[in-house]
């Protein structure tokens, strides 16, 4: 393979790494603190490619606004989620929560097949994304270079949040322990509407990016990229968002390059992230920056 | 009479009473109904054997799919007559010991759960270690991996264009067979003394551990009979259909099956039963929902992809609203029928 080849493929990887990065954090933040795999999460994302769609097709907004309607409007149906089916359930076994969510997940799909139809539909990228830049005998799509960018500003302004603000103090309290959190003062279910809220426009901002990368959208885009960000969330060690990120551009890294090097098993792409699943639930179950979950007995 | 004698003789009963309703509904009803009572009968095995994984022993699976799919293409393999084999395999021939295969279609549809079993045995090494959403995850991996495998070795599933022309051998008394033999051996199983093992580690595996059980056996013991079930359902629902193909297999086919243990009741065997007929005839009835309607005059368009909707919301609602489902972990008897007369009579 020549340099420039790996050079493309290179941005290829790091754009749906950072696509894969975005979306694994949303799992992430709510698996910390509620313990439970947001199965809906993929459809936020898809969601979010929806509305961007119909925000610049139908209602011919510019791209700025269409794009801050849809992670805000993405955002909300994160939230609504969260309230209708997971906040009665709180204290439910876990997995009944689990199950909710795979409702919701079918739901929101089928809901999107009849509003949206079932085919798939075409999306026009803004000007300054359409062509090819070329650096010698490298050419790549402004997008591997965009994409990344935005996933990098959009991560490090949610580690501020996390980190330094209060409404982050309390999101960390609560993974440690939610009850003692509660004593504090600290209005629980608000803080986890919040987290909802941020995780589903970080991944409503990957599906709008994912949307143009493969320039279409289409009611069950959302599923897969789910799977396999949740693998990354997994991968990375779950409960960390720096975890995610990583875990994130792994994967990305991972596909792009296994059908780069060896193309006779592009066939078996949708299931290197499930193999390397496995692989790290047995190996190493905490995954690569996870902490240790004691077993309460 | 003896409690035991007198249920064991009302249980005769009932199948002989079953077996002469499926002769006369087989006389009877068109097509149509004698199909959707065909996959009331795969459901409830489908269900029993996920209730025996999920409700029984605790364990979260989402790998129906895939037990299902080894057992509908092991089975449906060696059913398929050679020439239709020849037919339709385009891209590449069918490898050499399959091709010329052939089995009766009761050997087939046993081979297909035994496959489905083994399947089972080999995955539940590496994942029976995990617990709870974990485990779930991961048999969703697993069945994920399959549906990629069987959609890439060409020359042995005929990849993405599937099998067609399976002949359909599966009729009431097969399926109703099967099922009822499914129901007997679950029921038997989680009444005996392994039952009570797997209720315990359901309960609270480390106090189970504690009391000396071995925990990972009696786990993939569950896990197995499982995977076998699941996979005679498979093999059922290939000849039933008569065509599959590797898009069949998703997590949407788990998802029904889950759909239908939740309602039935977690850990029930009769809720089991009940659900499967009720989600089964539910998911028909919706069918209408996606054709046009027309009441006095007005024609509503159909909508498609409803059913899936509505199908969603009801699983939504049942868990939020009623998540014991129709039994909880109720169980149905004959001692229920029986009890205002036996009261007190007889020791237990």
């Amino acid at each position: 393979m020549s340099l420039a080849m790996f050079v493309q493929h290179f941005f290829n990887a790091l754009t749906l790494g950072s696509l894969y990065s975005l979306i694994a954090i949303g799992y992430t933040m709510v698996y910390g603190i509620l313990r439970l795999i947001n199965f809906a999460h993929g459809d936020i994302f898809m969601l979010g490619a929806y509305f961007v769609f119909f925000g610049t097709i139908a209602f011919k907004l510019p791209w700025l606004p269409a794009v801050l309607l849809a992670v805000a409007a993405s955002s909300f149906a994160g939230i609504l989620v969260d309230r209708i089916a997971y906040r009665p359930l709180r204290d439910a076994p876990r997995i009944s929560a689990l199950i909710s969510s795979i409702g919701v997940s079918f739901f929101i799909q089928n809901l999107a097949i009849v509003l949206f139809t079932g085919i798939p539909r075409p999306v026009q990228q803004p000007k300054i994304l359409t062509g090819i830049m070329q650096f010698g005998a490298v050419r790549i799509l402004p997008l591997t270079l965009v994409v990344p960018t935005i996933s990098f500003v959009l991560v490090l302004g949610l580690l501020w949040i996390v980190n330094k603000t209060k409404p982050g103090l309390a999101m960390r309290a609560i993974s440690k322990d939610i009850e003692t959190t509660r004593l504090m003062g600290v209005s629980v279910d608000k803080i986890i509407a919040l987290t909802f809220g941020l995780g589903s426009a970080l991944a409503a901002a990957s599906g709008i990016m994912w949307a143009l990368r493969y320039p279409q959208v289409h009611p069950l885009m959302g599923s897969f990229p789910g799977f396999k960000a949740f693998i990354a969330a997994v991968l990375g060690g779950i409960g960390s968002i720096q975890g995610a990120m990583v875990g994130g551009l792994l994967l990305g890294f991972i596909e792009i390059m296994i059908v780069a090097f060896l193309p006779a098993l592009s066939g078996y792409k949708d299931a290197f992230a499930f193999v390397l699943l496995i692989i790290i639930l047995l190996v190493k179950p905490t995954g690569l920056m996870g902490e240790k979950l004691e077993e309460k007995v | 009479m003896k409690r035991t004698t007198r249920n064991a003789l009302c249980n005769l009963l009932l199948l002989a009473a079953g077996a002469a309703l499926l002769l006369w509904v087989d006389r009877t009803f068109d097509r149509y109904v004698v199909q959707v009572l065909n996959l009331i009968a795969i459901n409830t095995i489908l269900a029993l054997s996920l209730n025996l994984i999920y409700g029984f022993t605790g364990m979260f699976s989402l790998g129906h799919a895939g037990f299902m799919a080894v057992g509908a293409y092991v089975s449906s393999l060696l059913i398929l007559p050679q020439a239709q084999k020849q037919t339709i395999y385009i891209l590449k021939p069918l490898i050499w010991p399959l091709s010329v295969l052939q089995a009766p279609f009761f050997v087939a549809v046993l081979l297909g759960g035994l496959a489905a079993a083994l399947f089972a045995i080999l995955i539940s090494v590496p994942v029976l270690r995990l617990g709870g959403d974990y485990l779930g995850i991961a048999t969703l991996g697993f069945a994920e991996i399959i549906r990629v495998v069987a959609n890439n070795i060409v020359p042995i599933t005929n990849g993405a264009l599937g099998l067609k022309g399976i002949p359909s051998y599966a009729n009431l008394w097969w399926t109703y067979g099967w099922c009822a033999l499914a129901v007997i051996f679950i029921a038997r199983l989680v009444q005996s003394n392994t039952g009570n093992v797997l209720k315990a580690i359901r309960d609270d595996e480390v106090a189970a551990k504690a009391m000396g059980i071995d925990v990972f056996k009696y786990k993939v013991i569950s896990f197995t009979v499982g995977g076998f079930f699941a996979g005679i359902g498979g093999a059922l629902l290939a000849s039933l259909l008569t065509t599959i193909d590797p898009k069949m297999f998703t997590f949407m086919l788990t998802f029904n099956v889950l759909m239908i243990v939740v309602a039935g009741g977690l850990g029930s065997i009769t809720g089991s039963v009940l659900s499967g007929a009720v989600i089964t005839v539910l998911l028909e009835w919706l069918r209408f929902v996606e054709n046009p309607v027309t009441i006095g005059g007005f024609t509503i368009p159909g909508v498609p992809g409803m059913r899936m909707v509505v199908f969603s919301l009801a699983l939504l609602c049942i868990i939020l609203f009623r998540r014991e489902g129709i039994m909880g972990m109720r169980e149905w008897s004959w001692d229920m029928l029986f009890r205002g007369r036996t009261r007190g009579g007889e020791a237990r």
